[in-house]
């Protein structure tokens, strides 16, 4: 048994918090069918289907918390896990940080399911691959690709009572369209909830005529330009950003959010004021569960207004450390983007560079949220409102941050999966952006 | 290295330890039982016999028991210890010419003989789609055997008591040497995997490794700067005997900066990091331009591991990993032309397997061939690549390199980097002698930030420590050094290469590989070595 309805989910979840004898307890219930297919070279490679559920039961006794799994849910494996969540626990030490489960919570389901994507088959993936491959194979271009979706539930019980229940769907394709020369390269991705609004058809002509158009790319000198950042090549450094909006790093001294002489930026005009971020549970696109990893309900949380960092996480020891109330982490980030397609920025744009996707996004420096990474699978240069012609990809060292205080002219939003870029599996809904003054420092042969 | 598999910094989207997957919580205890020989062998019986009378041609079968630990702490604090379990089988079978592959979690026949079959309808069913059927290189079956990682002290068997009065220690030194915050943490890994073929062989292996990372930062409160410095320690194939140091282990090189090899002082590197934290802040800022690098084993490894590991795996090659990983420059037209210089002549690049202490070191890879050791570049020049049973023809061979890897019982076996090492210098030579012999240039420890593209061109590194040298001397500690290259250029730039004496290992315990993703643990040796003019850019940004 892997998808448990909600009563079922309950009646586990109501014995595991009975059978605790420690001072109290907390169980999760998470199950999921998982198909993928992966195709190459034109062919399919690999493909499967996993079926999972896992129950992790959480007790403290005093400061020392003990955790234990098992995908078993017989009355026996439930006191078994129980049991065993009890003895890590008296064997643990003492959590100087330790937090008391969290009070009984009111949560508003958001619509992360949806039967039609739940009710993807193997067929159906096959054909995704097929879609994807044979206007490839017609076309003398090599595809490479993945497909994968998921059907799936999260529940959550503790021992003040509090109760959630959720299922959760998704479907993700991205494939990679090279020629055959491996002189052009392609890319396009499709994230969805609901699968009525997905077409492997539709989306491969993205990836094929970037292929086909990027084939025969000219070599830019590296320097200052400025591009157009299509919502995956954006995301790619925002959403690594964001792993630097936690209060604790920030009031530590070692964020680019730690104000000089103690504390955190809230409150401060870091971005541009056309920057507005938050994050927001219930949005119809990028829809996420009602609580977050501890069971805190999520609300919509703005994060960047107008330029003003608003929000910083807190967990809860820290949120209770500087008396500030801890809300639910966000399980999806979205900022808000103008009305322009990619092709309006084009033609608003005197020279500039279009970059398709970012790649191999790492760290320089934490202090300056310095990035560095690649253009990838379709770069080109931009004249007179016009793509002229394909370029070489190009190595970026970059601040998002000097990025968001650059910015011309942004796009309109779209729902991305988070999980490439560095959103840390967040769902996200990206604008295209115009930027000034963006950083190539080198040249790449890659294509 | 996949940075997700380690992501455990604090912020938006994180904070739940990632647990591999079908990962179970065990209680410590639990960690030194293992499933009976007889078992794992009747299952595997059961899995061939299931599968040939379904029509396989070939099937081989992991029973695998997957064991973690991972002890967390910071400053006086034990933030997590984490005890998971995985056990299950894998069945990989060819039909039709087709691979299929199944797994359960389940250790009773009927389940596994369930799996088997499975396994042999989704390799019928995808035979629909296969143009040109799996060949596989033959492999002539051994048997019964078994190997296991040549430990002193099994790390599970250890108390936990032990591992946190040992990390709290070096959190306290740390602190007491002037750091502000110390992060600490252990990674111990047991891989116990049997594997059966219908070739005949039945391997029985137990694999350990042990990780144990840290970092120290140093902040300045009234300028708002910080820094960090990470341990220079390796991850290895060995048991906690690593953890406890030995003068031999310990190596006292240029800069005053003290490394380390089959051993590791955890204490004494954490108190060093607090000082040399404190020097990063004052640090010089270093001027761009071209320099002499000399680059330690323990920043060379990832060097390494990104401009020469992944470029020669055969399946990044052929195109097999286009939308993920991607392909590479070291295409096989350069292979065959015999003359393709990939570095000076006097760059060695070696795959080997069986290399004890290191990460990738078993006696059998994940489909039953014996691990060996062989050449990629020899004298500067690209002679072979990375490459598995159904690959080899490719290459005109008839046997496996033995490279072949599945991170899980549940995970499909698929090619995944060796142990590759750049070989020794021939002629005396060490660190010291080499920095006498630079005009300008920087001297690099540990590794740092990388970034590298998916054809493996353009690649750029930082690294832990920086010291410029002028006319032969090590002068100061400088900062906001990153050096970018091109692959082939860069290996070219190599001038010298220290002697057999300075080699040593470096690794990633976190490869990662494949859709869905996998990782894989491998280290990669080398003696310090010298790149003439290399491009150093400078990091400092301010956000005013």
């Amino acid at each position: 048994m892997t998808l448990f309805n909600e009563a079922e989910a309950k009646a586990i979840l109501d014995k595991v918090i009975k059978l605790s004898k420690a001072d109290e307890c907390s169980a999760n219930l998470a199950g999921a069918s998982e198909g993928n297919i992966r195709f190459a070279r034109n062919g399919v490679s690999t493909s499967g289907e996993v079926q999972d559920c896992t129950l992790a039961v959480t007790v403290a006794y005093g400061k020392r918390v003990g955790t234990a799994t098992i995908g078993e849910f017989d009355d026996a494996a439930l006191e078994r896990v129980v049991r065993r969540a009890e003895e890590l626990a008296k064997l643990a030490p003492e959590n100087p940080e330790f937090m008391s489960v969290i009070e009984k919570q009111t949560y508003t389901a958001s619509t992360s399911f949806i039967e039609a994507t739940a009710a993807i088959t193997p067929d159906f993936r096959a054909q995704v691959a097929a879609d994807c491959i044979e206007p490839c194979k017609a076309d003398k271009l090599v595809a490479a690709g993945y497909f994968v979706n998921s059907n799936g539930f999260i529940a959550t019980a503790n021992s003040k009572g509090n109760f959630g229940y959720q299922k959760v769907t998704s479907a993700d394709l991205t494939c990679t369209v090279r020629t055959e020369d491996e002189r052009g390269s392609g890319w396009v991705s499709s994230n969805v909830a609901d699968v009525a609004l997905f077409d492997a058809k539709r989306s491969i002509r993205t990836a094929i005529s970037k292929a086909k158009g990027s084939a025969e790319a000219k070599a830019l000198e590296p320097g200052k330009y400025t591009v157009i950042l299509e919502p995956e090549a954006a995301s790619g450094l925002i959403s690594f950003m964001l792993f630097g909006f936690d209060a604790r790093q920030a009031d530590e001294g070692r964020s680019f959010l730690t104000k000089k002489g103690g504390g955190n930026r809230v409150g401060e005009k870091v971005f541009d004021e056309r920057v507005n971020i938050y994050s927001d549970p219930w949005d119809a696109e990028v829809p996420v569960p009602a609580w977050d990893q501890e069971g805190l309900a999520r609300t919509k949380t703005q994060i960047v207004n107008k330029g003003v960092v608003e929000y910083l996480q807190y967990s809860r020891f820290w949120a209770k450390q500087k008396d500030k109330q801890a809300v639910g982490q966000p399980g999806n980030i979205i900022m808000q983007g103008g009305e322009a397609t990619t092709e309006e920025l084009i033609k608003q744009t005197k020279r500039g560079v279009l970059l398709t996707r970012t790649w191999y996004i790492r760290m320089v420096d934490p202090q300056s949220m310095l990035l560095t990474g690649l253009t990838r699978d379709g770069t080109f240069y931009i004249e007179d409102g016009e793509i002229k012609y394909p370029v070489k990809n190009f190595r970026f060292n970059e601040s998002p941050v000097i990025m968001l205080n650059n910015i011309e002219a942004l796009g309109k939003s779209v729902r991305l999966a988070g999980g490439g870029g560095g959103g840390g599996g967040l769902l996200l809904k990206m604008p295209s952006m115009k930027v000034r003054d963006f950083t190539f420092t080198s040249l790449s042969d890659a294509v | 290295m996949d940075r997700r598999t380690f992501v455990t910094l604090s912020g938006l989207g994180a904070g739940a330890l990632l647990l591999p997957a079908y990962s179970r919580v065990i209680a410590a205890e639990v960690l030194s039982e293992k499933i009976a020989l007889t078992l794992k062998r009747s299952l595997a019986d059961v899995a061939l016999a299931a599968a040939k009378e379904a029509g396989a041609t070939y099937c081989d079968v992991r029973v695998g028991r997957y064991l973690n630990q991972f002890v967390v702490t910071r400053e006086d604090k034990v933030e997590n210890v984490v005890n998971t379990e995985s056990t299950g089988v894998g069945i990989r079978v060819l039909a039709n010419g087709t691979w299929g592959f199944a797994a359960t979690n389940s250790l009773s026949t009927d389940s596994v003989a369930r799996a088997a079959k499975q396994a042999v309808i989704i390799a019928k069913a995808n035979s629909r789609l296969q143009t040109t059927p799996v060949e596989l290189a033959a492999v002539k079956g051994v048997g019964e055997v078994s190997w296991a990682t040549p430990i002193k002290k099994n790390a599970m068997d250890v108390p936990i008591k032990d591992k946190v009065e040992l990390l709290l220690a070096v959190n306290a030194a740390a602190i007491n040497a002037g750091a502000n915050f110390v992060n600490s943490t252990l990674f111990l890994v047991n891989e116990q995997k049997y594997f059966a073929s219908t070739d005949g062989s039945y391997i029985d292996q137990d694999v350990h490794r042990i990780w144990a990372p840290l970092t120290v930062t140093a902040i300045d409160k009234a300028s708002g700067k910080f820094r960090s410095r990470n341990g220079l320690s390796s991850p290895m194939g060995m048991g906690f005997e690593y953890l406890e140091p030995t003068a031999e282990g310990r190596i006292a090189m240029p800069g005053g900066v003290v490394g380390y090899s089959s051993s590791y002082d955890m204490v004494a590197d954490a108190k060093a990091a607090a000082a040399q934290a404190q020097l990063k802040l004052k640090a010089k800022s270093v001027k761009p331009g071209k320099y002499d690098l000399v680059l330690d084993p323990a920043h060379l490894w990832l060097t390494i591991h990104e401009s020469v590991g992944h470029p020669t795996e055969l399946d990044r090659v052929l195109g097999y990993e286009a939308n993920f990983a991607g392909t590479s420059f070291a295409t096989l037209d350069k292979w065959k032309s015999k003359t393709f210089q990939y570095g000076s002549e006097r760059v060695n690049i070696f795959a080997d397997k069986t290399q004890p202490l290191s990460l990738g070191n078993v006696g059998y890879d994940d489909e039953g061939v014996k691990t060996k050791q062989w050449d990629i570049i020899k004298d500067g020049i690209l002679v072979n690549y990375q490459a598995i049973r159904d690959q080899v023809g490719i290459l005109g061979e008839k046997e496996s390199h033995g490279c072949c890897y599945a991170d899980s019982w549940s995970s499909v076996q698929f090619q995944r980097m060796s142990n590759i090492s750049l070989q020794a210098g021939k002629d005396k030579l060490t660190p010291d002698e080499m920095i006498a012999d630079v005009k300008d240039g920087i001297y690099i420890v540990g590794n740092g930030s990388f970034s590298i593209d998916q054809q493996r061109y353009n690649a750029q590194f930082g690294g832990q420590l920086f010291f410029e040298i002028k006319d032969g001397k090590i002068t100061e500690q400088i900062e906001d050094v990153a050096y970018q290259i091109r692959t082939p250029e860069f290996w070219n730039a190599c001038a010298a290469i220290c002697d057999e004496r300075d080699y040593r290992h470096g690794g990633s315990f976190f490869d990662g590989k494949g859709q869905p993703s996998q990782s894989s643990a491998v280290s990669h040796g080398s003696a310090t070595a010298r790149f003439n003019g290399i491009n150093v850019i400078n990091t400092a940004r301010n956000l005013g």
